[in-house]
């Protein structure tokens, strides 16, 4: 949910840092916290003359009061309308003006703000980032105007992309009662009423130090952008009435839900299923690694146990993958997904995928497979290495969703640590109907073709 | 195999003022030529090999025949088969990835400095031994006919496909490279042996690489791959002159929001005004939010997510193209002030403080294009596609500023040609 829609991929990969390959990689990484409870992460990369600056808080979407759906990502646009000192328009303007780039996100558990420019325009970046943080001004001319950006902005993500709706029914269908279940963008009927009041309310709430992360990142040493964020960012007052994040929890999930979409514009049917799968929990990340494994045994690439078994030996599908992200406040979601080869039916479809997960937990893993991954899991982090942008995110999105910087330097060698009965063990717990919802993406209506 | 309008090739290169000093043109025995930014503190290399050419050169009658064939290297080379060359190349972490676009065949490769040789051994396979085995063939030739009909009710691939039909016609830029249900069903593997022997010759190939390799290393390794490439391959395409007039062409769709490209003409890469009219189009549609066609049709009206538009010099044409998506009943009010804001820069230009802006963002945001080893050889094998010398470098931010008022006013009287200016609009829009 960038404020901008970006033309190229920023981020492609999100494996992490291994440093059985990498000199000390966690040397590169230091961290303080103000006096008013903002955490501050720095991260150097010397090689070239260039920063990012970056604000996360820890709201999302998903802190949103209910019947205000989108108000998280309505406010991350609404940043960039002013404040007492800066005209609308105008912080974007000077970042441009400065040589930069600057843009903005939400996501479920967190909304983030940065901006990247020459290492000596970082003063520049705090000051403005620090004066928004607290001097938002914001007019009803802003809101009904970018109110219909944002509408604009779920017809193209959205509305024009069969996938989209299919995706958003799914997991509406998958959280009954958490509120990953809601879109982050909003559903359309409430984000036509999202007002300056809500925005404001959702702003006074969640947007304060205590409840915010420096991250900076690339040609800079940490004690100088310790002696700036005093500065810039000390002076702002904790919020003391900053609540602990408590979501709605999910109740037990005794029954299987299947789901059947239609639309015209689908060319290409294909069988999606989601279940609940349990995150990244901060100092207990164990079973989250085994099922980032999973998903990579099952689902990575071409020597996967699906790709084996379903487009080599034999030829059910065209695509299949597994998918998994560890990364998140609360309880998430592990996918499987087969695109059937033409004459396969979604039935055929689904009951082959079945009949390969069932197979592969009484085989098991190839061991020569396991090694692998995991030594792509160390190179990936050599590779990571070479973006500090990509790095700077991966530390954000971790701190936003309840892990540490511990958490995250720890997770290379947690991975390492995973043996193939760990994942098969996390396999069994998580391949459970009861809490999974099965969604067919169709082309036509079945009903209306018989007729 | 994506069909992006805009990719860094295109656009302006470079690299900082020191990272310039340090491009070695490194020439090897047998005569090849890559580019070199040696920087060892990450135990990587990323390589970049670039063909001219590309699907362009697709034989009468065989559209789709290079961009299966570029999807099939990765499908097994030498004595190994698809699974097998794959595990190969997970085992040592090696990332090969190879694409194809109207004008080039690009591959890509990242592997770790320890393992530089079993690497190369195996992009090398790739590119001269791949095997094309009828079971890969098959299988790939499935998912891309998936892609065919998936692109066939997407409206944004509708729209770019239908401007690119109507605006070039019969010249291979006027269909996809994909190809057709029917022309990829008919694939045989001797055309797919027929591109691969056409595409992938010495005469045409591009390298740069950046990481912890010598110019002695990549030297020697220039050698080793590309030695038993074919020496040459056929000629380029024809040049073609675009030509539209002003209008609106409406593609049905049934989807609540109308995507809109729209265009004309543009300008060749090595013209002497090319710097000033990407500075112009930094100022119309070309940057952040502070183009005037992001300022008027979104921060103004709110008619749209996002606005663009963008110079596209290919290589035997030149486009001046846009993007836009607009609800149906709000669309037409979308294309209406595009076309106000083209006649009005074509007419006035821009203003002293607008063109002072652009330059700041341009020499400002020059540096941070080159902030890892992979940008960094993707920039510099771009240069060479575009016969830029390292130099360019060094002058590329001092050419940007001597970019006058007057300059800007002349170009955009001749770039910008509202009575040219066609969009393709796909959806159900109203009032147009």
């Amino acid at each position: 949910m960038l404020r901008l829609p970006i033309l190229t991929s920023l981020f492609a990969f999100t494996m992490s840092l291994a440093p059985s390959l990498v000199t000390a990689a966690s040397d590169q990484v230091t961290t303080y916290e103000l006096d008013n409870g903002m955490d501050v992460v720095v991260i150097e990369d010397h090689r070239v003359p260039a920063v990012v600056h970056m604000v996360w808080y820890r709201a999302g979407s998903a802190d949103e009061t209910r019947g205000t759906s989108g108000i998280a990502h309505f406010l991350e646009h609404l940043m960039f309308k002013g404040t007492e000192t800066l005209d609308p328009g105008e912080f974007s303007k000077t970042v441009a003006a400065n040589g930069g780039s600057d843009n903005a996100f939400t996501s479920y558990d967190y909304t983030g703000y940065f901006q990247r420019v020459a290492s000596d325009r970082l003063p520049l970046m705090m000051q403005m980032e620090a004066d928004r943080m607290v001097n938002l001004r914001l007019t009803e001319a802003d809101i009904l105007t970018e109110r219909e950006v944002i509408i604009e902005e779920r017809n193209q993500r959205v509305e024009n992309d069969p996938g989209s709706l299919f995706r958003e029914q799914r997991m509406a269908a998958l959280y009954l009662n958490h509120p990953y279940g809601t879109p982050i963008i909003g559903w359309r009927h409430e984000m036509v009423d999202l007002g300056l009041d809500d925005a404001l309310a959702y702003f006074e709430r969640f947007y304060a130090p205590n409840n915010a992360i420096l991250i900076v990142a690339g040609d800079v040493q940490p004690e100088d952008v310790l002696k700036l964020a005093k500065e810039h960012y000390g002076p702002i007052p904790a919020n003391p009435e900053l609540e602990a994040r408590h979501r709605p929890e999910e109740p037990p999930q005794i029954v299987e839900r299947r789901l059947m979409f239609s639309d015209p514009r689908v060319a290409q049917p294909y069988v999606l299923r989601s279940y609940l799968a349990p995150e990244r929990d901060s100092g207990a990340q164990e079973k989250a690694a085994a099922l980032t494994l999973l998903a990579e045994v099952l689902g990575g690439g071409q020597t996967s146990v699906l790709n084996r078994k379903l487009q080599f030996e034999t030829q059910k599908s065209i695509y299949t993958s597994a998918f998994y992200s560890g990364v998140s406040l609360d309880d998430t979601t592990f996918g499987l997904i087969i695109v059937p080869a033409k004459g396969v039916s979604l039935e055929e479809g689904e009951a082959a995928l079945d009949a390969a997960v069932a197979e592969f937990l009484e085989e098991g893993i190839d061991p020569d497979q396991l090694e692998r991954i995991k030594f792509q899991l160390k190179a990936q982090d050599i590779y990571a290495r070479d973006d500090a942008n990509r790095l700077a995110r991966r530390y954000g999105v971790a701190l936003t969703s309840g892990l540490t910087v511990e958490d995250v330097q720890a997770w290379p060698d947690i991975l390492q640590a995973v043996t193939a009965e760990d994942i098969l063990a996390a396999a069994h717990e998580v391949f459970d109907r009861k809490k999974a919802v099965t969604g067919y993406l169709m082309g036509e209506d079945k009903q209306e073709v018989s007729q | 195999m994506k069909r992006l309008i805009l990719t860094v090739g295109l656009m302006f290169c470079g690299a900082f003022a020191q990272a310039s000093t340090d491009i070695q043109v490194v020439e090897s025995e047998a005569g090849h030529t890559a580019w070199l930014v040696e920087e060892p503190s990450i135990p990587f290399v990323a390589l970049e090999l670039r063909f001219k050419g590309g699907a362009s050169l697709d034989a009468p009658g065989k559209r789709g025949a290079a961009n299966l064939m570029v999807a099939l290297l990765e499908e097994g080379a030498g004595d190994l088969d698809a699974r097998g060359f794959a595990a190969a190349t997970e085992s040592i972490a090696a990332q090969f990835s190879y694409d194809v676009s109207d004008d080039s065949v690009s591959i890509s490769a990242k592997f770790l400095s320890e393992t530089q040789d079993e690497a190369m051994e195996l992009l090398r396979q790739s590119l001269i031994a791949p095997r094309f085995d009828q079971d890969a063939i098959d299988r790939v030739r499935a998912q891309v006919l998936s892609g065919i009909t998936s692109d066939a009710k997407d409206p944004d691939t509708i729209a770019t496909q239908s401007w690119d039909n109507l605006v070039f016609g019969d010249h291979p830029y006027g269909s996809d490279y994909s190809g057709t249900l029917d022309s990829v069903s008919a694939l045989t593997r001797d055309d797919i042996l027929a591109s691969h022997q056409s595409l992938l010759a010495d005469d045409r190939v591009y390298v740069a690489a950046a990481g912890d390799i010598s110019a002695e290393e990549l030297g020697a390794l220039l050698d080793k791959l590309l030695a038993d490439l074919p020496a040459s391959g056929p000629e380029m395409p024809a040049d073609f002159d675009v030509q539209t007039k002003a209008g609106v062409t409406v593609i049905p769709f049934d989807t609540p929001q109308s995507v809109a490209v729209f265009g004309h003409k543009g300008m060749k890469r090595d013209d002497p005004d090319f710097f000033a009219a990407y500075v112009l189009n930094v100022v119309l549609g070309g940057g952040g939010f502070e183009a005037r066609l992001m300022n008027e049709v979104r921060e103004k009206r709110g008619l749209t997510y996002g606005v663009y538009s963008y110079l596209v010099p290919k290589d035997h044409a030149e486009l001046y193209l846009g993007r836009v998506a607009s609800a149906n009943d709000r669309i037409a009010e979308t294309v209406s002030v595009i076309r106000d804001e083209w006649a009005k820069m074509a007419s006035a230009g821009v203003t002293e403080d607008e063109l002072n802006r652009a330059k700041t963002y341009l020499t400002g945001g020059y540096a941070l294009r080159f902030d890892g080893n992979g940008p960094i050889a993707r920039i510099l094998v771009g240069m060479q596609m575009e016969g830029l010398s390292p130099d360019y470098i060094k002058t590329r931010n001092a050419n940007i500023e001597a970019v006058t008022l007057e300059d800007i006013q002349r170009v955009a009287g001749e770039l910008l040609q509202p009575d040219q200016l066609h969009f393709v609009v796909v959806g159900q829009p109203e009032g147009l």
